[in-house]
């Protein structure tokens, strides 16, 4: 899947190149570099990894393999609304893998994939450390606990609601 | 010099305490938040602004009662009432509570869990099990202080520990860390004391110090909260060990994940440079120490100690052989003490109390405390500490409120991805190190789910197998493909594809794996699997040869149905709840369900009216009657 970066990102891309500069030319800081972007940008772009294997003095291939080894990093953007499964053990007893594929159903796309519109993207956590809520959903920054399937098409419903509420407010502004 | 910070804090205390307004403590650790505390806040504040109520609000860290989140302490010296616990406390309740409570001095018994105090008035949460049978050591400030108030620590005796330490020789610090007998709280259990007098006694210019905060086995987190609720415990335990060993530079290496700890530790440690507690030359001695936080990027196998150093040092976090062991060459070869977060918690309080005192907790061979993070099927999940030496039952059925909904006990797994799967008859051994080793589980980071009779061993398994073949790092062969292997043999049993399978291949490939591993991570990984084929052989049995899953939780194995006898017919509810349209209505106004659409996600068994009941889950699929859907379903009048 090719991503095609908006002109916000590109800009953001060059700031990204002339402040890497502070940074230290040390093997040590290649993880805090790659963390420091991902903040700004959300996710790794070939560009990045090209930018960072050239300020390190190493490899692009080199820099992919650490940053494909840890979960942290992303090489794909998020979408507008991240939805993010929580599949720690006490969320997997109490069914979230039917959440997760009801998600995936619902948006017609596999999980660490976004949307065609880059509205949504479904991902899977390892624990948001809210057991007692099992089964649990994290939309964004809001935690949905006790979820269950027909929850799943009443969250995006919402969301979309809101979005077209919004444009029509703006309609109605004009 | 730290005779002028107890000063300080002891001022600020004062002048908190004396303030006549009612203090409204609310917990705002990951798991308050998550539960909804952020809101609970605002109402607070929102009803104390608009109706000119003065009281003041102070953020605390998390108790460990997870059932309960969020939870409000409100102390109201003027209504004559003890500081009181409210669990539960949507900002819906908050309003109520300001008004009612805070104004006009009504506690509304209904809502109280508790007083905090002994009094004659409320009944003390001391009275229930879930607070007077644990022994807070590690946990013991949690919940009571303001993490990111450093004054509010050392005005509970914070730092003490350390300014003693500051007074005496090194050795005598290890010798108390050696004689009270603490073991390393990552799971393994190695003796401190032993591995800090290594360190020690390694020559090297400079020394390092990391406390592992890499917590990434899924439903353990209990360190996140150590973190978020009390920073400085574990500042001052790296703090005393540097002492010990001489090092000068320290590394707090916490998840990335953890957002709100990794915040509330940057603050700590900003707090603590402040008061000299940390930087060069320490509240005016000759001994300086630093420390920085490296954020770990989600491998769970960074929580082995040699990956965690490689992690650091920008590579794949991939461990290595060992010897030469960390303590003699670790980060960029020098010596290296690597604890976890909670063995730096316990040194505080061993310095302070003497090594005698912690001995006589717990376990003669694992003195001290173990905290487990309880979820599952019990009734009051949530974190709790409690002397090494306590038995399951104990622990399940009088501490945690045991299984809800009149459900029989199953299993409970503990370790982790790295643990066993324990079954009733382990339910009055003893929890330490070494009992768990034995029989085939381990402390590991101290997540513990309970399983209730509609659970399946072949089912939870095969989840952690997953996790760990996904975490696999990919050095050692045996753990790179053999637990793909196994993981696909145990799919393929809860896929009911699993005829061809033999338990005695499964058993002695996962002991190829322990034997051919490196790290832990390979060593441990097939436990699971191992533990419930111990102790749960009819369950495999009945995947292999009946194709049935005894807890009805593999979906290939089940199937729903709707009992027709018991079906009212007339309110479309289950039609109305599936989310693929599998449930349907014949036109002589019978329901069915079209199995080739289930997805089997037991809606339409959540939703059936009680009165009712009339979907039934089955296992094997078969037993489920057919019911024909007709050709073109009827449509519904949209008029």
């Amino acid at each position: 899947m090719e991503v095609e970066l908006s002109a916000a990102e590109l800009e953001q891309i060059e700031k990204i190149r002339s402040e890497l500069k502070g940074f230290k030319k040390d093997r040590g800081q290649l993880i805090p570099i790659l963390q420091w972007i991902q903040n700004r940008l959300a996710f790794l772009p070939p560009e990045a990894i090209e930018m960072v294997a050239e300020h390190l003095d190493l490899s692009p291939s080199e820099v992919l393999g650490v940053a494909t080894f840890y979960n942290q990093f992303r090489f794909f953007p998020p979408g507008e609304h991240p939805i993010k499964v929580c599949l720690g053990t006490a969320c997997h007893v109490k069914g979230a893998d039917i959440i997760l594929e009801n998600f995936e159903r619902k948006l017609a796309i596999r999980e660490g994939e976004t949307t065609p519109d880059r509205r949504f993207s479904i991902e899977r956590v390892a624990c948001v450390g809210c057991c007692a809520l099992a089964p649990v959903t994290l939309m964004g920054e809001t935690v949905h606990g006790h979820m269950a399937p027909s929850k799943v098409e009443g969250l995006i419903t919402r969301v979309n609601i809101e979005k077209e509420v919004k444009e029509r407010e703006k309609k109605a502004h004009v | 010099m730290y005779e002028d910070l107890k000063a300080e804090a002891a001022r600020r205390k004062k002048a908190f305490d004396e303030d006549p307004a009612p203090k409204v403590h609310i917990g705002m650790a990951t798991c308050g938040i998550a539960a909804g505390a952020l809101e609970t806040k605002a109402a607070f504040e929102q009803v104390l602004a608009e109706r000119g109520i003065s009281a003041r609000i102070h953020t605390v860290g998390c108790r460990g009662h997870c059932y309960a989140e969020p939870v409000v302490i409100i102390d109201h010296p003027d209504s004559g009432f003890p500081p009181i616990l409210y669990p539960e406390v949507t900002p819906g309740k908050a309003t109520m509570l300001a008004k009612l409570f805070l104004e006009q001095g009504d506690p509304r018994m209904e809502h109280i869990l508790g007083a905090m105090v002994e009094n004659e008035m409320i009944p003390s949460v001391m009275e229930f099990p879930r607070f007077n049978r644990e022994t807070r050591i590690v946990m013991e400030k949690c919940g009571l202080i303001d993490p990111e108030d450093i004054y509010d620590y050392i005005a509970a005796g914070g730092y003490g520990a350390f300014a003693n330490a500051l007074e005496n020789p090194p050795e005598l610090l290890i010798h108390i860390v050696k004689e009270s007998g603490l073991r390393g709280r990552g799971g393994a259990g190695f003796p401190t004391g032993k591995k800090w007098a290594a360190a020690r006694n390694t020559s090297g210019d400079e020394k390092i110090i990391i406390c592992n905060a890499d917590e990434g086995d899924p439903g353990a987190y209990m360190d996140r909260t150590l973190l978020e609720s009390n920073p400085h415990q574990v500042l001052e335990g790296m703090l005393i060990c540097a002492l010990a060993v001489g090092a000068s530079r320290g590394i707090l290496y916490v998840r990335a994940e953890y957002p709100l700890a990794v915040r509330i530790l940057r603050r700590a440690i900003e707090e603590a440079r402040k008061a000299r507690l940390l930087g060069k030359e320490i509240l005016g001695t000759s001994f300086s120490f630093d420390i920085e936080i490296f954020e770990g990027s989600g491998a769970f196998v960074c929580g082995e100690e040699t990956a965690l150093i490689r992690s650091i040092e920008g590579y794949r976090g991939m461990p290595r052989q060992r010897p030469p062991y960390p303590v003699t060459s670790g980060l960029y070869g020098k010596p290296t003490v690597i604890n976890n977060v909670k063995t730096f918690a316990n040194v505080p309080a061993i310095i302070e109390r003497g090594a005698g005192w912690f001995k006589g907790i717990g376990t003669e061979k694992s003195p001290g405390t173990a905290i487990f993070s309880i979820v599952g099927d019990v009734i009051h999940p949530g974190l709790v500490e409690i002397p090494m030496g306590v038995t399951l039952r104990t622990l399940i059925f009088d501490i945690c409120g045991g299984i809800p909904n009149k459900k029989k006990f199953k299993a409970v797994q503990i370790g982790g991805p790295s643990g066993g799967c324990l079954s009733e008859a382990f339910l009055d051994t003893p929890i330490d190190f070494d009992t768990l080793s034995q029989a085939g589980a381990m402390m590991g980071s101290g997540g513990m789910v309970v399983m209730d009779e509609d659970s399946c061993m072949v089912d939870v398994s095969r989840y952690f197998l997953d996790f760990t073949q996904k975490e696999s790092c990919g050095k050692c062969t045996f753990c790179r493909i053999g637990t793909y292997h196994l993981l696909v043999a145990l799919e393929q049993l809860t896929e009911g594809k699993g005829e061809t399978i033999d338990v005695g291949a499964l058993k002695a490939l996962s002991e190829d794996i322990q034997a051919g591993s490196l790290c832990g991570l390979g060593k441990t990984a097939p436990n699971p699997v191992l533990t419930s084929l111990k102790h749960f052989p009819e369950d495999y049995e009945a995947h292999i040869v009946e194709k049935r899953c005894p807890g009805m939780t593999c979906r290939p194995l089940i199937a729903y149905y709707i009992d027709l006898e018991k079906c009212a017919r007339g309110c479309d509810v289950c039609e109305g709840c599936c989310p693929v349209d599998a449930v349907f209505t014949t036109p002589n106004r019978k329901k069915g369900i079209d199995q080739s659409l289930c997805v089997k996600c037991g809606e339409c068994m959540t939703a059936c009216p009680p009165e009712y009941k009339a979907v039934i889950k089955v296992s094997p699929p078969h037993l489920a009657p057919v019911i024909e859907r007709p050709a073109q379903p009827p449509k519904r009048d949209a008029s």
